[in-house]
C-alpha cells in the first residue's frame, strides 16, 4: 500500500509539471502581449519595451519557465527598479501583472470560496442523487420513478445560471426569504455563511444531482439483475441486507470514481455558479486571469487545480481499495 | 483618449478613460431626426439633482461586474475610477460638484484656484490651502504634489494612466519617450517643476498648453508621500487625502472605505462626504447587478455603462423605476474610421461615398436603439464637448438611412463606380460585431464589399487597430472605434484621434493616420490661445476641417440607463465624467 501511494505521489508530480508546461505553452502560443496591455494604450514603444523588461517577459519563454518553477522551491527576489527589492517567500508564484498583489495570497482568498461551494453542494447532490436513484430503481416504472427522472432530466437539462438566476429572483428578490446573498467567511459567523450558501449549493447540486440520480438508477437496476443477488436472496438475507450490503457497496464504486473528478473539477469549473451569485472564487479568478493576460495568476490557478484533481484521483484509488476488495488484490 | 472595454462577463461593460461629457436625458441639443423617439419614451427619467440630502451616516453600496482598473491615482483610466477616486484623492484643481454645466467647471481643492497661463501658457503656478493632511496626519505640501507628477514619468512602473505630462514637462523623441525616467532611477528630480515653499509650485513647460488646468485635476496629480510610496504595489493602499481612506482592498472582490479622521471639511468646499462607510462588491453577474439594486441590496453600478436589456425594459415601464434612473450621454463618440492609408480611401471621394452610404439609423438600433445606443451623430465634437457647432457635413437622407444617390455619385468621382472591397475591423465582444454588420449591410447598397474581421476586445485598440503596420497588412479599410474626451475641452478629445503628429507605430489612436496640416495648425493654435475662451474658439474649427477630410464617421453619441435605489440622495450627472457624480452621494442616514 505504501509503495502504491508513493508510486501515485510521484506520477502526481510529473502530471503537474506537465500541466504547468502546457499553461505556459499555451499562453507564449496565443496572440496575446501583456506588456502592452499593462502600458496603457497610448504608451510608447519604449514604455512597451521597459514594461516587458520589467515583467520579464523579454527572456525566451524557457528561461522564464526555469525561474517560476525555481520560485516555487527556492522563493524569488523581483525589483521594481534601483533601491528595491520585494523577496517572494516560498512557494512563490510570482506577482499578479495587474494588481501585483502575491499570487499565492490571491489563491488563498479565493480558495475557501469555491472549497465552501463546492463542499455543501457535493454532500447535497452525493446524498439526494444516489437516493433518489436507488429509490428509483426499486420502485421501477412507479410514479416515484417516473416523477424523480423527469426532474432529473430537467436538472441535467437546465443550465447553471438559469437555474442560479431563478432561484434569486424567486426565493431572494421576491419572496425576501435570502435577501442580498454574499460570501461571508466561515470563521466570521458561520450561521450567515451556510445561510448566504444555500442558494448556490440548490443551484449546483441540482445539476449534479440529476447526473447521480440517473447514475445510480442504472447501475442499481444492473446489479439487481446479477447472480449474486440472486443468491444473496436465495439464501434468505433480508431484503435490507441485499440492497444495503451487497447492492449498494457495487454501486458506489462508479459514482466515488466520478464523484472523485467532479468534486475536483468543481473547483475550477463552479465558474458560473460564482459568477451567478457574486462569489469571487477560484473560477472567476480564473477567468479574468486569462481574460486580463495575467500569466502568473492563470498558471497559478492551473497548478492548484491541477493539484486538487490529482489528490482527489488519488483519495478516489484509496477508496476503490475499501469499497471493492478486488482492487486491493490487484 | 478613452475607449470601453467589454468585461470578464462578455455582456457587461466598463469604461476605460476618460471624462466624457454628458447631457441629461433627452434634454442634449443636436440630436437628428432619427433619434427624437427617445425623449418621449424616456420622459419620465429625471433631468435634475434627485433628492438633495446633507444627511450623514449609512453605508454607500457599489457592484460592479469587473474591477478598477487601479486605485494608485497615476495609473487608472477607466473613468469610473477618476469619478470614485475623488473619494480618497484630492488634486490641485478639480471639477465642481453641481449639477448641468457648472459641472465642467474647475475649481480649487487643494490649490486655492485655478492658474492663469503666463508666458504664452508656458508658466503655471498653483498656491495649496494650509493645514491639509494625509490619513497619517502629515501635511501635504507642493513637493508632494512634485513627486506626484514625476512618478507618472516611470512609465515602465506607474503604467496605464495619461500620459500628458511627459512631452510638455520634458522634450520628449519622435517616439514620444521622455528623458526624465521618473523619480525611481533619477532622484535629481524634475527640473521643470518648482517649489519654491511648502504652498507653492510653479510648472515651466516646454511648449504651449492651455489645458493645463485640466491636467491638475487628474488624479495623477494628487498627491504622493514619497516615504510611503510602494511603486507598483502603492494601488493596494493610496494614501488618502480626501474624506474617505481605504480600509481593505481585494482587487477583484471588495473594496472597502472609511471615514478619514484627518480630513478638514473647513478646507474642502466640493465634498459632502456622507457616508460613514462606502463598500464595492467586484465579480458580481451583469444581470444579477441589476437585480441587486433595483432589490436595494446595493445603491448605485460602478461601471456606469447601463443597464442589460431586460432590466431596461422594466426600467422604462415602471414610472417608480423611470423615478430612479439617469439617461446620460457618456460623452463617447462611435464612429466608423475609415483609413486614409489603406486603398482606395486614400482618395477623399471613396471616404465620402462611405459617408454617404452608412445606415446609422441601423447603426443605432445596432446599438440598443435611442436610449441605450444614443442620439445620430453628424460631428466629430460630441454636442456636450466646449466647442461643439451642429452640422452635418454629409446629410443622410430621410430616416438617416443614407444618400445613396450621393453616395453612388462620389463612388463614381474616386473611379469605382461599381462599387469595391474592403476589411473592416471590430471588436469580437458587446457591440462591435452588430456595428460591422449594420456596415457592411449599407455599404453592400452601393457596391461596397465588406469583409468583417472580429478581433480580441483585450487588444483590439493597442495590437489589432492600433498598430499602423498591421492595418496595412490586414488591408483595414475600415475600423469600428469609439472615443470619450479626457477633460470637456476641445484638445482632451481629439488629440490622440486627429493629431497627425501623433501617429505612432503601436498604441496609435489616431486609427486613419490622419496627417492634415490644417488640423494639426488648429489644434497647435488652440494650445497657444490666450485664455480658455480663444482656445476652444481656435479648436472648433478641427471639427469641420476633420469631416471635410472624411476619414471618420461618427454614427452616435453614446448613451446609457443607469439605475440606483430608491434611498440614494444627491444623484446628479456630472458632465465631466459623463455618469452619475459619485462624491456627494448619501444614503439618508
Amino acid at each position: 500500500m505504501v509503495r502504491f501511494i508513493i508510486r501515485r505521489l510521484l506520477g502526481s508530480l510529473g502530471v503537474l509539471i506537465a500541466a504547468s508546461i502546457v499553461a505556459f505553452g499555451i499562453f507564449f502560443l496565443i496572440p496575446s502581449n501583456p506588456a502592452v496591455l499593462y502600458s496603457g494604450r497610448t504608451s510608447s514603444p519604449a514604455t512597451i519595451q521597459a514594461t516587458k523588461v520589467r515583467l520579464g517577459l523579454n527572456d525566451p519563454a524557457y528561461e522564464q519557465y526555469y525561474h517560476y518553477m525555481k520560485g516555487i522551491v527556492v522563493g524569488r527576489d523581483f525589483s521594481s527598479g534601483p533601491g528595491d527589492v520585494n523577496h517572494c517567500p516560498v512557494p512563490c508564484l510570482g506577482y499578479s501583472f495587474k494588481s501585483n498583489e502575491p499570487v499565492t495570497s490571491i489563491l488563498w482568498s479565493r480558495l475557501p470560496v469555491t472549497f465552501s461551494i463546492i463542499i455543501g453542494a457535493a454532500v447535497l447532490w452525493l446524498v439526494s442523487g444516489v437516493a433518489i436513484g436507488v429509490l428509483s430503481a426499486l420502485k421501477r416504472g412507479s410514479v416515484i420513478d417516473r416523477g424523480a427522472m423527469i426532474v432529473a432530466l430537467a436538472g441535467v437539462s437546465l443550465p447553471v445560471f438559469f437555474t442560479a438566476l431563478i432561484l434569486l429572483k424567486l426565493v431572494s428578490y421576491d419572496w425576501k426569504i435570502l435577501p442580498n446573498v454574499h460570501y461571508v467567511n466561515f470563521a466570521d459567523d458561520p450561521l450567515n455563511w451556510a445561510r448566504n450558501l444555500i442558494l448556490p449549493w440548490i443551484a449546483l447540486a441540482f445539476l449534479f444531482s440529476a447526473l447521480y440520480a440517473r447514475l445510480t438508477r442504472a447501475t442499481t437496476l444492473e446489479t439487481l439483475g446479477e447472480d449474486y443477488i440472486r443468491t444473496a436472496r436465495a439464501k434468505g438475507l433480508p431484503e435490507r441486507t441485499v440492497i444495503g450490503k451487497h447492492t449498494l457497496r457495487a454501486v458506489l464504486t462508479p459514482i466515488v470514481t466520478i464523484f472523485g473528478l467532479d468534486l475536483a473539477q468543481g473547483f475550477t469549473g463552479a465558474i458560473l455558479t460564482e459568477k451567478a451569485f457574486g462569489f469571487v472564487g477560484l473560477g472567476q479568478t480564473a477567468v479574468s486571469a486569462v481574460d486580463q493576460s495575467d500569466l502568473p495568476v492563470v498558471i497559478g490557478v492551473v497548478l492548484l487545480s491541477t493539484f486538487i484533481v490529482v489528490i482527489a484521483n488519488l483519495i478516489v484509488d484509496l477508496l476503490y481499495g475499501v469499497i471493492d476488495p478486488r482492487v486491493r488484490l490487484a | 483618449m478613452a475607449i470601453r472595454v467589454a468585461s470578464v462577463a462578455a455582456i457587461g461593460a466598463i469604461a476605460l478613460a476618460a471624462c466624457g461629457s454628458s447631457g441629461s436625458g433627452g434634454s442634449s441639443s443636436g440630436s437628428k431626426s432619427g433619434s427624437t423617439a427617445s425623449s418621449g419614451s424616456a420622459g419620465l427619467i429625471p433631468t435634475n439633482e434627485v433628492r438633495t440630502s446633507d444627511t450623514k451616516g449609512g453605508t454607500l453600496k457599489f457592484g460592479t461586474v469587473d474591477d478598477f482598473d487601479s486605485l494608485d491615482g497615476a495609473r487608472m483610466y477607466y473613468a469610473v475610477s477618476w469619478n470614485f477616486a475623488r473619494y480618497y484623492l484630492r488634486t490641485p484643481l478639480t471639477f465642481k460638484t453641481a449639477p448641468g454645466d457648472a459641472s465642467t467647471q474647475l475649481t480649487g481643492d487643494l490649490a486655492t484656484a485655478p492658474a492663469t497661463g503666463e508666458d504664452n501658457n508656458t508658466v503655471w503656478t498653483y498656491h495649496l490651502k494650509k493645514g491639509i493632511k494625509y490619513e497619517d496626519g502629515t501635511p501635504i505640501t507642493s513637493a508632494d504634489i512634485k513627486y506626484a507628477v514625476e512618478r507618472v514619468f516611470a512609465t515602465d512602473v506607474i503604467s496605464g494612466g495619461p500620459t500628458y505630462f511627459l512631452c510638455i514637462l520634458t522634450k520628449c523623441d519622435a517616439t514620444g519617450a521622455s528623458p526624465y525616467k521618473g523619480p525611481y532611477v533619477d532622484k535629481k528630480g524634475l527640473s521643470s517643476i518648482e517649489t519654491p515653499d511648502a504652498q507653492t509650485i510653479t510648472f515651466k513647460l516646454v511648449k504651449p498648453f492651455a489645458d493645463f488646468n485640466y491636467l491638475m485635476q487628474l488624479p495623477g496629480a494628487a498627491p504622493v508621500p514619497a516615504a510611503k510610496d510602494t511603486r507598483d504595489k502603492y494601488a493596494q493602499h493610496p494614501v488618502a487625502s480626501g474624506p474617505y481612506k481605504i480600509q481593505s482592498y481585494s482587487p477583484g472582490k471588495s473594496l472597502t472605505l472609511v471615514r478619514n479622521t484627518e480630513w478638514d471639511p473647513s478646507t474642502d468646499s466640493v465634498r459632502k462626504a456622507l457616508p460613514d462607510k462606502i463598500t464595492v462588491v467586484e465579480g458580481l453577474d451583469s444581470q444579477d447587478e441589476d437585480n441587486r439594486v433595483l432589490s436595494g441590496a446595493l445603491d448605485i453600478e460602478l461601471e456606469q455603462t447601463g443597464v442589460q436589456v431586460p432590466t431596461q425594459s422594466q426600467v422604462l415601464r415602471s414610472s417608480d423605476l423611470k423615478a430612479n434612473s439617469f439617461n446620460s450621454v457618456t460623452g463617447f463618440l462611435r464612429y466608423v474610421s475609415i483609413q486614409t492609408k489603406v486603398k482606395p480611401f486614400d482618395n477623399v471621394n471613396c471616404r465620402i461615398a462611405v459617408q454617404y452610404a452608412i445606415d446609422k439609423t441601423a447603426l443605432q438600433t445596432a446599438r440598443g436603439g435611442p436610449i441605450t445606443g444614443g442620439k445620430i451623430a453628424s460631428t466629430l465634437f460630441p454636442p456636450t464637448l466646449q466647442g461643439y457647432k451642429a452640422a452635418d457635413a454629409y446629410p443622410d437622407g430621410p430616416g438617416d438611412h443614407g444618400d445613396l444617390t450621393k453616395a453612388k455619385e462620389y463612388l463614381t468621382k474616386c473611379g469605382q463606380p461599381n462599387g469595391f472591397s474592403t476589411v473592416m475591423a471590430s471588436s469580437n465582444k458587446g457591440k462591435g460585431p452588430k456595428d460591422a454588420i449594420a456596415v457592411q449591410q449599407a455599404l453592400a447598397r452601393v457596391g461596397i464589399k465588406v469583409k468583417i474581421d472580429l478581433r480580441n476586445q483585450s487588444t483590439y485598440y493597442s495590437n489589432d487597430i492600433g498598430t499602423p503596420s498591421n492595418v496595412k497588412a490586414k488591408d483595414y479599410g475600415l475600423a469600428d472605434a469609439g472615443w470619450g474626451p479626457d477633460w470637456p475641452a476641445p484638445y482632451g478629445f481629439v488629440e490622440s484621434i486627429v493629431d497627425g503628429r501623433a501617429i505612432k507605430s503601436s498604441g496609435n489612436s489616431n486609427y486613419s493616420e490622419l496627417n492634415d496640416p490644417k488640423v494639426n495648425k488648429a489644434i497647435d493654435d488652440s494650445l497657444a490661445a490666450d485664455g480658455p475662451a480663444a482656445a476652444i474658439a481656435a479648436a472648433s474649427q478641427i471639427d469641420p476641417d476633420v469631416m471635410a477630410d472624411a476619414n471618420i464617421v461618427p454614427f452616435v453619441y453614446d448613451n446609457a440607463l443607469n439605475i440606483f435605489s430608491k434611498r440614494l440622495t444627491n444623484v446628479y450627472i456630472t458632465k465631466a465624467q459623463g455618469m452619475i457624480d459619485f462624491v456627494n452621494l448619501g444614503v439618508g442616514g
